[in-house]
């Protein structure tokens, strides 16, 4: 029995670790870049208080914050055929994910620009610089410092969020699992193995984020 | 109208705060090189006013005449707003350095983004500017390896970068600990001896009286009281100033008092 188990987890090992190298990361990856980009878009968009466009903005946080993600892959991937819209399994994975995480995220965004003393961008005008020169150069490199632990927390919840993408026909690492599990009917062992997969994968992330943490040590400290 | 000499003239500037007004018709005039100080209690308005005359509050009245050019407050449009920036500077009570950036980046930031000098000669300008201020051995340091005192110090440097015609100091000493006062005071003595346009809001009657020529008194919005240093303190004409300057003078006495028993001890 146990000489089975073995043998069954170090050939699964491989299985499933290689859908979590060729799509949990990628999608991972892809998805959080574009969250990032979609959030510093959205938090800025309320920070500076542009009227029409803030209204969309807080409409779009809400309703992603409002609605589980589950929901919002059906909805993209089974639903949007209705309306003629088609996406492969992946990309509408991308979409929902990067759209979902960008709403997380941009909260995260926008109390970290809140958080820069709006002293220095006073102090930015009476130098002579514009507001976006203000916010590229002073705010932004700022905020995204305090941003970075949190930040770094949402990219490990997605990364395991990404398991979800198994309902939408991605064949990630949780959908492989499945299909093994099918074959040889050991779900204890197989689930256990993806599980420990998952921790690996986050485990790593941890010590990124912890040496990207003491580079970006708030300014000079470490003199 | 004006003479060769006239920096700032403001007319009749109001300013209110939901309905409530703070400003109730200022009139200043501002001659180059002049050193002025506002002095009054807080809630006069002294802080507010310095920040309306660089525009970081909007004034919604007022005639604004800087350097021979004439701005209707209320009507003033942001390239406006630009251009009086370019002659102007100001330095803040908590400093406002920028947190990313050295001692040297802050000084240079608004050359090299704003006017868009090469950073070289940037550089070159803000260490001379870090020198004059005293410190040569802190270009590289960030705002928090530095003393408030030395951070004050960074931001007149600052101030100082873009040649402005007047520089506005609003109570740039009050956030410091007593002893990093006077490092201050002399750097800002030493620009009012090289003829540098200056109008400060302080507590600093010491300051006030060595170092400015030209005193403005405030109260609940109005220029209670103006005129020579010298002659203001010596003879206060108008009863509130009398009262302001007698309740400072007592502070200062008790703070030495207070001093001089630490030395006993």
């Amino acid at each position: 029995m146990s000489e089975r188990w073995i043998s069954i987890f170090l050939d699964s090992f491989w299985k499933i670790l290689w859908p979590g190298l060729r799509l949990t990361i990628p999608l991972t990856a892809i998805s959080f870049v574009l969250a990032l980009i979609i959030a510093v878009i959205t938090a800025l968009i309320q920070f500076a208080d542009l009227k029409v466009l803030k209204q969309i903005a807080r409409l779009y946080v809400w309703i992603i914050r409002g609605t589980p993600v589950l929901v919002q892959l059906f909805v993209v991937f089974y639903g949007l055929p209705n309306v003629g819209i088609l996406l492969d399994p992946f990309p509408a994975a991308v979409i929902v994910f990067s759209l979902n995480e960008g709403a997380y995220a941009s909260e995260t965004v926008r109390a970290a620009l809140e958080s820069v003393p709006k002293g220095q961008i006073e102090a930015g005008y009476c130098v002579g610089m514009s507001w976006l020169q203000i916010i590229r150069r002073i705010v932004l490199p700022q905020a995204l410092r305090t941003a970075f632990p949190p930040l770094s927390n949402s990219l490990i919840g997605l990364l395991k969020e990404t398991s979800l993408a198994a309902n939408i026909t991605v064949a990630e690492m949780f959908m492989s699992t499945q299909r093994i599990v099918a074959r040889t009917y050991e779900p204890l062992l197989l689930y256990l193995e993806v599980g420990l997969i998952y921790l690996i994968f986050c485990t790593i992330l941890t010590r990124l984020q912890r040496m990207g943490e003491k580079r970006l040590q708030t300014y000079g400290r470490s003199k | 109208m004006e003479e060769a000499s006239e920096m700032l003239q403001v007319r009749g500037l109001q300013k209110s705060f939901g309905g409530t007004q703070v400003l109730r018709g200022i009139d200043l005039d501002i001659h180059r090189g002049d050193v002025v100080a506002v002095l009054g209690p807080s809630g006069s308005g002294k802080t507010t006013l310095l920040r309306c005359l660089n525009f970081l509050e909007t004034a919604e009245a007022g005639t604004y005449i800087l350097d021979g050019e004439t701005f209707q407050l209320g009507r003033v449009t942001k390239r406006q707003i630009a251009q009086i920036r370019r002659k102007t500077a100001f330095v803040f009570q908590n400093f406002n350095l920028f947190s990313n950036r050295t001692a040297l980046q802050n000084v240079t930031e608004g050359l090299i983004v704003a006017r868009r000098i090469p950073r070289a000669e940037a550089n070159e300008k803000g260490r001379r500017l870090l020198d004059k201020v005293g410190l040569s051995e802190r270009y590289d340091y960030y705002p928090d390896q530095l003393s408030g005192g030395q951070q004050q110090r960074v931001a007149i440097a600052r101030a100082l970068a873009t040649d402005p015609e007047i520089i506005f100091f609003d109570e740039p000493t009050s956030a410091l600990d007593p002893e990093l006062i006077g490092e201050v005071l002399q750097v800002m003595r030493q620009l009012a001896y090289e003829g540098m346009t200056m109008i400060v809001v302080t507590h600093e009657i010491a300051f006030a009286r060595q170092v400015s020529g030209k005193v403005i008194f405030m109260e609940e919005g109005r220029v209670v009281e103006s005129g020579n240093s010298a002659e203001l303190f010596a003879a206060p004409r108008h009863a509130r100033t009398k009262a302001f300057l007698r309740t400072l003078q007592e502070h200062g006495d008790f703070l030495q008092q207070e001093a001089e028993q630490k030395e006993d001890e």
